[in-house]
């Protein structure tokens, strides 16, 4: 199948650089792939074929000195659909912005674009990345590539089965509560979620705007290192922006991690299932063989992550989205009066989800509450904060599971926001505290499906996170080489056991 | 101002003013007035899926500046909120204001009232916000509306909120605070104060306190007059509070704490929809914007930079002289005090310049409608004619005329008096030719005089001035007929 088992974003890019292929032809082979694959997964709200296709006969055209300039030249990639870019139509998985086109290009967007990659297509997602499932969407959902009756996690859903799938070679998703952790952990590929502010929110549809974070989906962490560096530095359309480029090349896999510390958040790899328990353990025990000290740390207030973060997010969501009225653009409503056009034009725009979480927001904002949910939570964030600046003094980087448990069934926990809520238990504390998180995917389960583990660095800590993770990453079970989820015949089915 | 029932009237405001900057409070948008509608946007004041703000700098030291001049603290850390509410000329549905922490607190001005009193009023607080757009209704209001047009050039441009403590005592005081904020303003440069564009707007808080209340105000209850668009209309507004909140007492009602609107057609305030006035705000702090860090070297470079203000230069103008009424006017107008100190450069007599200043060349400026800034005669201009008046060239009556036609022309005090050949006629020799030619054509006149009317002497000046076109100099003349009447026989 193509190009994508052995490709790694650099061979894709340097072969381009060199004029060996052109940029067309590999993102022709993009374009074929969706085509191939997008009826069973629905990965994609719009696919950019034409645009793709002339922006690449562009590249090729450019002197093979300015082509060479480009870091990721002819780089095919997908973009979450709450990140806008001029010229598509941006719904955010949403009813209420459907045919918007927005008139400007986001700034993570235009990096990658400048770079010289070629943006294929906008990706699923849960309705204004509001969700762990991508089950949310307004558009239908998106399957797991590795078992189309598994979901392949939220809201950045799309994006991760885009990547699993090997339509694009990586894909931008945005992290609120580890909506690019978790279905990454889900679809099998690396995600990282950045420092808060190394990578503009400028031009991404805003959800809770203290923790929303752009970051990079792609199989191997050498891609995610490569469009990092491209992403990463101030941005002066985002006031929370920090002004740290990744300065330098980002090292490649060490043999060796001797004297770095590692800690290992035991609370949470005891609360996971036994496939992510069994993860866990054999990454503690490659890091142990690469000279790492483990050892365990406490998050004491770890707890509270989850109560943190969903009065948070929706306090903040419930302002940010109060501009979909019907007033300027996406759907209208009418109605009688002014009143009854928002009434109208939100209750048929918004889904439940939606509908939930501005209500909770609504509420944990309202006057005479604001102290005992909104406030509080912000104090629960700030102990949170220092039980990780605590845990820093003695280790590194932090080990822990992504998520409790592989990919779950379409429609398994619908029924039950409750239960969805808690499945990001192990993702909310980078979010509430700002600090990089990682992805990584481990070994495939006997289930068939993959499993994953999570590292997490201090603050601008992405370096040594990519380091960690290159040098894990080679000593998993398999290597960098790892299972093409469509590869064999009848992933169609139920999600049997994989060979 | 206590009511006759013994009830006493109390007002706090919160004025909005526009400031002048060149770019809106979070975006590079041209802040030009009167561009064709929705042309002066872009993604982050269309409140666009993803835009975010950057703050405009300037805004921030226009604020501290102001700050200073009314004597508040500046502080040098303070946030920005947001403020949640569905309105159809806000296109976030929330705006960005500093709610818990302003960039300026505590600061007074004091306000001259009638008798050389004055009215110290505290300023609570001043913040930095964003303004919203404008609607354009088909009916009277947003909600008796068939349609309504909605136009962002003006969303996000910069505004300051400044609020006082409820100091103010009566309407008039509240109208005298008002143009002191003003002519304050008007020398920092900060606003266009163009009241007619809307670039200062009020909202008025007004209570009555029963005799014999004891408690604290803020336990009155209080009408909020909301979005008051000029002095006069503020004035109006509160006068007519005052009259319907004392009829509700008188009545044995008991006012109740709302938000009104204030109706230029027939001058009274309106309830607000309740609607339109029943919020909860649900302020919470900006999260796309950090905290805003002041150095203080900036704000000490700010006050530095201040001009002198209205109280001290009323004291100044005092001090050379002026009546308090003319330093009261002169002071309320940065034009006016610029102007005068202008031609005092040149030498001028101060006593001259203010009486001329403040009153042909006042009737003038005021018929032309323009400022002294934008005078035809300019300060120097003005000095040299003072000077010709001073050396004797000129008449008051005569220069009067030359004055005029500066004023139309734009030519000097000396050219003027060069082409036309109006200056004063001085000479002796000429001047008793033309005496003795009036006694002798006026011999009624002359008997009158020796009869003992001195009401005669002005007749015969007036020929003489009538014979000479007006050049003659008064002083001269009237010596001169006195000496030549003296000389005569006494009649009897």
């Amino acid at each position: 199948m193509s190009m994508r088992e052995a490709e790694s974003a650099a061979v894709v890019v340097s072969s381009v650089q060199r004029g060996d292929r052109t940029a067309v032809s590999v993102v022709s082979a993009a374009l074929a792939r969706i085509e191939e694959t997008e009826l069973r997964l629905h990965a994609y709200l719009h696919v950019r074929r034409e645009a793709a296709l002339a922006e690449a006969a562009r590249l090729d055209h450019e002197a093979p000195s300015a082509r060479a300039q480009k870091p990721l030249a002819g780089l095919p990639v997908a973009v979450k659909d709450n990140l806008v870019l001029a010229g598509a139509p941006t719904t955010a998985g949403s009813k209420i912005l459907e045919g918007y086109h927005p008139p400007y290009t986001a700034t993570a967007v235009a990096r990658l674009q400048a770079a010289g990659a070629i943006v294929v297509g906008k990706t699923n997602l849960d309705e204004f990345a509001m969700g762990s499932s991508t089950e949310h969407s307004a558009y239908g959902p998106t399957k797991n590539p590795w078992d189309v009756a598994r979901v392949p996690g939220g809201s950045s859903g799309g994006s991760a089965a885009a990547v699993a799938a090997g339509t694009a070679v990586v894909a931008l998703g945005s992290d609120t509560g580890g909506s690019v952790r978790q279905p990454a952990a889900f679809c099998g590929v690396v995600g990282l979620k950045p420092t808060y502010g190394r990578v503009s929110r400028y031009g991404l549809v805003a959800f809770a705007s203290s923790l929303d974070q752009v970051g990079p989906l792609a199989r191997t962490v050498s891609d995610v290192a490569l469009v990092f560096q491209v992403l990463a530095g101030r941005d002066p359309h985002d006031a929370t922006s920090v002004d740290s480029p990744v300065v330098g090349r980002l090292a490649t896999a060490p043999s060796r991690l001797a004297g770095m510390r590692v800690g290992l958040v035991a609370e949470q790899a005891d609360q996971a299932g036994p496939e992510t328990r069994q993860a866990v353990a054999e990454a503690r025990l490659a890091l142990m063989d690469l000279g790492a000290d483990v050892v365990d740390v406490a998050l004491p207030h770890g707890r509270y992550g989850i109560p943190a973060y969903y009065l948070v997010a929706p306090a903040e969501a419930s302002s940010n989205l109060a501009r979909y009225d019907g007033v300027r653009y996406g759907l209208r409503v009418a109605g009688r009066d002014v009143a009854e056009l928002y009434l109208n034009t939100r209750g048929a725009g918004f889904g439940t989800e939606v509908k939930r979480r501005i209500l909770l927001g609504t509420f944990a904002l309202a006057e005479g509450y604001y102290d005992a949910y909104y406030l509080k939570a912000m104090q629960a964030r700030e102990l949170l904060a220092q039980d990780y600046r605590q845990a820093f003094q003695a280790v590194d980087v932090i080990l822990s599971p992504t998520v409790p448990d592989p990919a779950f069934r379409l429609g398994e926990k619908l029924a039950d926001p409750w239960s969805m809520y808690q499945s990001d238990i192990m993702t909310v504390g980078a979010n509430l505290t700002g600090l990089p998180a990682l992805s990584l995917p481990w070994r495939v389960a006997a289930s068939g499906l993959p499993t994953a583990v999570q590292l997490t660095a201090p603050w601008l800590g992405e370096e040594r996170l990519l380091l960690v993770a290159a040098a894990l990453e080679a000593l998993r079970p398999g290597g960098e080489a790892w299972p093409d989820p469509l590869a064999s015949p009848g992933t169609s089915g139920q999600g049997g056991a994989r060979p | 101002m206590i009511l006759d029932n013994g009830a006493e009237v109390i007002i706090g405001l919160e004025v909005h003013v526009e400031l002048a900057t060149r770019t809106k409070l979070f975006c590079a948008c041209p802040s030009a007035f009167g561009a064709p509608p929705n042309t002066a946007v872009c993604p982050v004041c269309l409140g666009l899926p993803g835009a975010l703000p950057q703050l405009n700098r300037e805004v921030v030291r226009l604020a501290a500046r102001a700050g200073l001049a009314l004597g508040c603290e500046v502080r040098l850390t303070s946030r920005f909120d947001r403020k949640n509410y569905f309105y159809p000329d806000l296109p976030k549905g929330y705006q960005i204001t500093q709610y818990e922490h302003p960039i300026c607190e505590w600061g007074a001005l004091e306000v001259p009232l009638a008798d050389d009193a004055v009215r110290r009023v505290a300023i609570r607080r001043i913040h930095i916000e964003e303004e919203a757009g404008k609607l354009i209704h088909e009916g009277d209001s947003l909600w008796g509306a068939t349609g309504s047009l909605v136009d962002l050039n003006r969303a996000g441009l910069p505004l300051i909120e400044i609020v006082t403590e409820p100091d103010l005592r009566s309407p008039e005081e509240a109208r005298r605070f008002l143009r002191e904020l003003v002519s304050v303003l008007s020398y920092l440069d900060v606003s266009d104060l163009r009241m007619e564009e809307g670039s200062i707007r009020c909202d008025a808080n007004l209570s009555l306190k029963p005799p014999g209340f004891s408690g604290a105000l803020e336990d009155l209850a209080r009408v909020e007059v909301k979005n008051v668009n000029s002095i006069r209309n503020v004035v109006a507004a509160l006068e007519s509070e005052v009259k319907r909140q004392r009829a509700v007492l008188d009545a044995g009602g008991r006012v109740e704490r709302e938000t009104r609107g204030f109706d230029e057609g027939t001058g009274t305030t309106l309830p607000q929809r309740s609607k339109e006035a029943a919020n909860d705000y649900r302020y919470f702090p900006e999260p796309d914007l950090p905290v805003l860090m002041l150095d203080p070297s900036v704000v000490e470079a700010e006050r530095e930079r201040l001009p002198v203000l209205p109280p001290a230069l009323r004291a100044e103008l005092v001090g050379r002289g002026l009546t308090s009424k003319e330093a009261a006017v002169i002071a309320s107008d940065p034009g006016a005090s610029r102007y005068l100190a202008r031609v005092l450069a040149e030498g001028a007599d101060t006593r001259l310049a203010v009486t001329w200043m403040l009153g042909d060349l006042a009737r003038l400026l005021n018929e032309a409608h323009v400022g002294y800034g934008a005078s035809p005669v300019g300060p120097a201009a003005l000095a040299e004619l003072l000077q010709l008046m001073a050396q004797g060239t000129l008449s008051g009556r005569l220069a009067k005329e030359v004055l005029d036609r500066m004023f139309a022309t734009g030519h000097s005090a000396a050219a003027i008096v060069e082409d036309t050949g109006m200056a004063q006629i001085s000479d002796q020799d000429v001047l008793a030719t033309e005496v003795d030619r009036a006694l002798a054509q006026h011999p009624a006149a002359v008997a009158d005089y020796r009869a003992g009317k001195a009401a005669a002497l002005g007749f015969l000046v007036g020929q003489v001035m009538k014979a000479t076109r007006g050049q003659a100099s008064p002083d001269v003349v009237n010596r001169l007929l006195r000496e030549r009447l003296a000389a005569l026989a006494p009649s009897s």
